[in-house]
């Protein structure tokens, strides 16, 4: 690196032509989230080093690793598949009943996972936040990048088990789990960013999000189809329920991974209804970014 | 020396914290109505101005609460000001406290890759210093094991290690040299040294205000919340022990637990045989002169206390009149007492008499520190606090 070999003169030079920039976080507006972007890039590794740091130490000094990141979705599935599906019946009407579950609890998990671990990030980080100037939308970031990892893994296991089954073939459908993923990752990070700094101000939120969570699971057709939603709801709530972005993926995915060899009934106009989550889900993304901003100036003494 | 560009702009800054006393829903809720009385204001920095130039060393000073780290915090963006604007230029690096990105159950190696991203350092960057950082830290066995099994003097050797391998342009320091053995604090401020001969700035929050007029070539003293003083060390130094005596003062009278009257009125110095403000030559006999009184109902078994600081606000000498085996009868009226150091051998330079007035447990009643100096005039074949007068020879051998 230059600096170590720079005169005090040089250096002095350097620095007159250096523009001035204000310390701490950068301004207002759609500029400012383009600025945030920036920094974020520019701190891309450290990002990267963060995410690891909570996968290593989330299962430190356990014998069997990050393999227990398995057993909760495997045993979650396991029972699904038992009470739900043989007890009560629900396989009866859906046919290859643990790939339909395992695929929208994939992505669930995602989801629920980002938002969980995003809302609690900056108090996490509480003594980096506290100590070093960083964009702090980094932490909730690494919360993104443990729980993609963990969901890697999950996919990993559909992919083998719906190949087993046989409902996995290659075709255009597959652009529905694509599509399923960049749009859960912009709904739970704008989701996440957004609770982490709230939780900062309000520390019920962390509980709050854990009930939410919880409620948000059985609100998207993991555990049964959708028409079995259809026949109950109100027409007004079930375009509610249709068109939430979780219940959009659930559904994606499970057109990419199930539909295509069983019996599922497409939810019309999908690919639409995505896109149009998408985009909004971008705006939302954005204002959660402005949120952000705008309350990190005071989490330094609110911590 | 370079050229000095102003490299921090601080815009009339001030920053309101505001104290919340409940922190639940539940609570927010059930005080909705009467959120003002839950709620207390606190100006921790008001309308501070200040410029840092490049390659300069400042030193923040202040009573505990005066807005010195927050100031800090400020500037390097940690905290975001209430109203005013701070910008600065060029790379930054806070140590506000050592191994704040530490992680327990990482390794040493790992929490060095993961400290120096903080702080900016790219992973090749990181890996060019890799070898340099671990000899400084002087942990070499140890980087391979989690660093919750490090002593604390390893995790703080470790953690300085890193942040003086980044390569600021403006450094700024929180309290943080205060760690180590005395070797590894010698090594910091070796390092905080070569740091100021290559051009970089530095910015330090230090309670040891020797480390103030050694390293500093400015200081700041911040006094709940607003510039006190900006100028030279050693004057902040005794502005600053000026408001700290005030505040002793403040504060054993608010205690009431028992009214001292006692105090010192004045103080005067001089060799003897010479004329106050004449320069004291080695070999001279020092007068202190100080005049007591107490205008309560008198104080028995008191004491009379000296102490010569030099301009570094290092201690150079000291003594009591119990020390001398005085027992002084009750203090009423004005009374003057001598001090006479006979044969004195200060080295060339400013000394300062700080006097005292104690009770018999040695508990400070007055103070007047730096109340009076003499000089001792330049000594062309030595420096230093003591003078004596060198000779040399070349055995040859």
């Amino acid at each position: 690196m230059a600096g170590l070999d720079e005169s005090p003169t040089e250096r002095s030079t350097r620095l007159l032509n250096e523009p001035w920039q204000h310390a701490g976080a950068v301004g207002g507006g759609v500029t400012g989230t383009i600025e945030s972007v920036k920094e974020i890039w520019a701190h891309r590794q450290l990002l990267g080093l963060l995410t690891k740091r909570e996968l290593k130490s989330r299962y430190k000094d356990s014998a069997g690793g990050f393999l227990w990141s398995l057993a909760k979705p495997l045993t979650q599935l396991f029972i699904y598949y038992l009470v739900i599906g043989q007890f009560l019946g629900a396989a009866r009407n859906i046919e290859n009943f643990a790939v339909y579950i395992f695929a929208g609890l994939t992505v669930y998990t995602l989801f629920s996972e980002i938002v969980g671990s995003g809302t609690g990030s900056i108090i996490a980080n509480s003594g980096l936040v506290k100590k070093v100037y960083l964009p702090r939308e980094i932490f909730p970031l690494a919360a993104v990048g443990s729980a993609l990892f963990n969901f890697l893994v999950q996919f990993v296991i559909l992919i083998v088990a719906a190949t087993v089954i046989g409902t996995l073939s290659f075709g255009p459908q597959l652009l529905f789990g694509v599509a399923s993923l960049v749009l859960i990752l912009i709904w739970g990070t704008a989701v996440g960013i957004l609770l982490a700094a709230l939780n900062v101000y309000l520390r019920d939120i962390q509980y709050l999000v854990e009930v939410a969570l919880l409620l948000f699971m059985w609100a998207s057709p993991i555990l049964y189809s959708w028409q079995q939603a259809a026949d109950v709801l109100p027409a007004w709530l079930l375009e509610v329920y249709v068109n939430s972005p979780i219940t959009l993926s659930v559904l994606g995915f499970q057109e990419a991974f199930w539909s295509e060899a069983s019996n599922g009934v497409p939810l019309p106009h999908l690919a639409l209804r995505m896109l149009v989550a998408g985009v909004i889900g971008i705006i939302a993304l954005i204002f959660a970014q402005r949120v952000f901003s705008r309350l990190q100036g005071d989490f330094a003494q609110e911590l | 020396m370079a050229s000095h560009v102003p490299v921090v702009q601080v815009n009339d800054v001030s920053k309101r914290f505001i104290i919340r006393k409940e922190k639940s829903l539940k609570e927010r809720l059930v005080n909705a109505g009467r959120s003002k009385q839950f709620k207390e204001d606190f100006w921790a920095l008001k309308n501070v101005d200040l410029e840092i130039m490049s390659g300069t060393t400042i030193g923040l000073i202040g009573p505990n609460g005066s807005g010195k780290s927050t100031l800090l915090k400020t500037i390097g963006g940690i905290i975001q000001p209430t109203s005013g604007s701070v910008q600065r230029r060029g790379r930054l690096a806070a140590l506000l406290e050592l191994g704040a990105g530490f992680h327990q159950d990482l390794t040493g190696r790992e929490n060095v890759y993961l400290n120096a991203s903080i702080l900016g350092l790219s992973r090749k960057q990181t890996d060019e210093y890799f070898d340099e950082i671990v000899d400084f830290s002087g942990i070499r066995d140890f980087i391979d094991t989690q660093v919750k099994f490090y002593s604390s003097g390893m995790y703080v050797r470790l953690a300085f290690a890193v942040a003086v391998h980044v390569d600021p342009d403006l450094l700024l320091v929180d309290e943080v040299l205060a760690v180590g053995d005395e070797a590894f604090q010698r090594k910091c401020l070796d390092k905080i040294r070569s740091f100021q001969a290559e051009g970089r700035t530095i910015v330090l929050v230090t309670h040891s205000l020797g480390q103030v007029t050694e390293l500093c070539d400015r200081a700041v003293l911040l006094s709940k919340g607003t510039v006190m003083f900006d100028g030279a060390p050693h004057e902040a130094v005794r502005d600053f022990r000026d408001i700290l005596e005030e505040r002793r003062v403040d504060e054993a009278a608010e205690h009431k637990e028992e009214v001292r009257h006692g105090r010192i009125t004045h103080v005067f110095t001089r060799a003897a045989g010479r004329e106050i403000g004449e320069p004291v030559q080695p070999g001279d006999d020092l007068i202190v002169s100080m005049t007591f009184e107490h205008d309560g109902e008198g104080l028995e078994n008191w004491m009379a206390a000296l102490q010569i600081d030099n301009v570094q606000g290092q201690v150079v000498y000291g003594t009591t009149s119990k020390r001398l085996g005085f027992q002084l009868s009750r203090l009423k009226e004005a009374r003057e007492v001598n001090f006479t150091l006979k044969n004195v051998n200060f080295g060339a330079g400013k000394y300062f008499i700080n006097a005292s007035l104690m009770d018999d447990e040695g508990r400070h009643l007055h103070d007047l520190p730096q109340v009076a100096s003499f000089d001792v005039p330049f000594f062309d074949l030595a420096v230093g606090s003591v003078h004596a007068v060198p000779e040399f020879e070349d055995l040859g051998r």
